[in-house]
């Protein structure tokens, strides 16, 4: 299943992560695609503290990766910008993210090609010209099931 | 860190720093200072790889480490049985390059015999300023700036420090680089984006000083970005406008950082001022502190550059400090990528 919108101002991007937060609390693979400025981090604060995290939301570019805990979900945050080569990764302990219990959030995913958990639900950000358009997308039996509770397409 | 051992606080300390991209390797004495300090990236190593030294990834500690610490030490004119003790960052950072230089600087101080001390990084930042001629004295208020920080830290002495403020998002050195790419320069291109900003004229755009207007020491720059991207795309695109942007930006930057400064002076009594970090090297950010400085009367630090930017001689002198009082670590080797740096125990 594949969702689009066209056109989202920033509140209304806000207002779609927070939304997209109780699918998530089982934890699971959420890639982030677009460019620079796209509001991928705009979108995972959002939904970071839809989440629960109340703690300062800094953004992982220089650190690769911020972790949360919040309700007994671990919740890693990556950002793989910097990232020249998916060999790197070894540094992340990249293995204890993905038991499939951990909620995954990967920015720059196309980064680390081949080293990461496979995704459950990828998003594409790109700037158009009048706010984001945005594309959802799943790719695993859990993430269709993520998409469908979500169904950002539904007004409100 | 429990019983102090025998050779605690006597002879050079070699320091070990791997928490994220940089792998840096020091010496320091407690007599003598700093004897010597070495960062991968600044120096060739053709022996240890048989003439040709292949293009490492960065964050490949592994296979830098060992051949730093020889040279490092040769560099010192030292044996590793001339060290007194070995300190290593031991968070907070990345898991993985974390636990390579916490095992080789554990091993080596199990296997010489000597105390070994996990350093936090941020400890390291804080007290980099010791290593010149010139160290202030805490109380101070130090300011953190670099591609992955913004903080803002009371130190009321050495192991004493309070978090006085951070970013809510994007740290400062992180937002000059992605603007400058946004703007259409090579990543990172903070330096270039500040360079840029020299041939600006001053007034032609203005953007927000963020969270100045409320109070707190908190800062917050991922909005800025989004600015300088529509006032950038929604501009003639020359040259000239361009160099105006990035003067404006530089300006909204380093005006939120003298603001928080000074209202962090304010709020703690401190007179001394601390700018470490790579922002730290930028020219309008030191010219403006200095000023606001002499103006208002407390005095500025700023380490040279290479102690501003992640280094191994930070974390031996802060080791050293550590070592000589006693403090050490147990046999096993542990590392903690989070690490909370008011947790840590005072020294004096």
């Amino acid at each position: 299943m594949i969702i689009s919108l066209n056109g989202l101002d920033e509140p209304h991007l806000v207002r779609l992560a927070a939304r997209l937060a109780p699918a998530l609390r089982d934890g699971g693979t959420l890639y982030l695609r677009g460019d620079l400025g796209a509001g991928k981090t705009t979108f995972a604060r959002a939904l970071l503290q839809a989440l629960g995290v109340d703690a300062r939301i800094k953004s992982p570019t220089y650190s690769l990766i911020e972790s949360y805990r919040v309700g007994g979900l671990d919740i890693h945050h990556l950002d793989l910008y910097r990232i020249a080569d998916p060999g790197e990764l070894e540094w992340l302990g990249l293995a204890e993210l993905s038991d499939g219990l951990s909620l995954v959030l990967v920015e720059w995913p196309e980064r680390g090609a081949g080293s990461l958990p496979s995704a459950d639900l990828q998003l594409r950000l790109d700037h158009a010209d009048a706010g984001r358009d945005l594309a959802a997308r799943a790719l695993s039996l859990r993430g269709e099931a993520m998409l469908a509770a979500w169904d950002p397409a539904r007004p409100g | 860190m429990n019983q102090p051992i025998a050779k605690a606080g006597h002879g050079p300390v070699l320091g070990v720093e791997t928490s994220c991209d940089e792998t840096g390797v020091a010496v320091f004495d407690p007599a003598r200072g700093l004897l010597a300090h070495t960062l991968y990236s600044q120096i060739r190593m053709h022996a240890d790889y048989g003439g040709v030294v292949p293009e490492l990834a960065s964050r490949d500690h592994v296979r830098k480490l060992m051949p730093l610490v020889r040279e490092t030490l040769a560099r010192a004119g030292l044996g590793v049985a001339d060290l007194g003790g070995v300190a290593y960052t031991a968070g907070p950072g990345l898991v993985g390059a974390l636990l390579v230089g916490a095992t080789a600087a554990r091993a080596l101080a199990w296997s010489l015999g000597l105390p070994a001390i996990g350093v936090h990084h941020m400890e390291g930042h804080l007290l980099a300023p010791l290593l010149e001629a010139d160290p202030p004295e805490p109380p101070f208020v130090a300011l953190l700036v670099s591609g992955g920080h913004s903080m803002l830290i009371e130190v009321a002495g050495i192991g004493r420090y309070t978090l006085l403020g951070d970013t809510l998002d994007d740290a400062a050195g992180e937002a000059f680089d992605k603007t400058a790419k946004l703007m259409g320069l090579p990543y990172p291109g903070g330096p270039a984006l500040a360079r840029l900003a020299e041939q600006g004229r001053p007034g032609v755009f203005r953007f927000a000083r963020p969270m100045t207007d409320r109070p707190g020491l908190d800062f917050s720059f991922s909005g800025l970005k989004t600015q300088v991207l529509l006032a950038w795309q929604h501009s003639d695109r020359a040259e000239q406008t361009r160099a105006d942007v990035a003067r404006a930006f530089e300006e909204a930057i380093v005006e939120t950082l003298a603001i928080k400064c000074r209202r962090a002076l304010a709020q703690t009594g401190a007179r001394r001022l601390v700018i470490a970090g790579g922002v730290g090297a930028n020219r309008r950010l030191r010219a403006e502190l200095a000023e606001a400085g002499a103006r208002e009367g407390f005095s500025v630090h700023f380490p040279r550059l290479e102690f501003c930017t992640d280094n191994g001689a930070m974390i031996a002198l802060a080791g050293a400090l550590r070592l000589a009082v006693g403090q050490h670590e147990t046999p096993e080797i542990r590392v903690r990528p989070r690490w909370d740096l008011a947790s840590l125990p005072p020294v004096a």
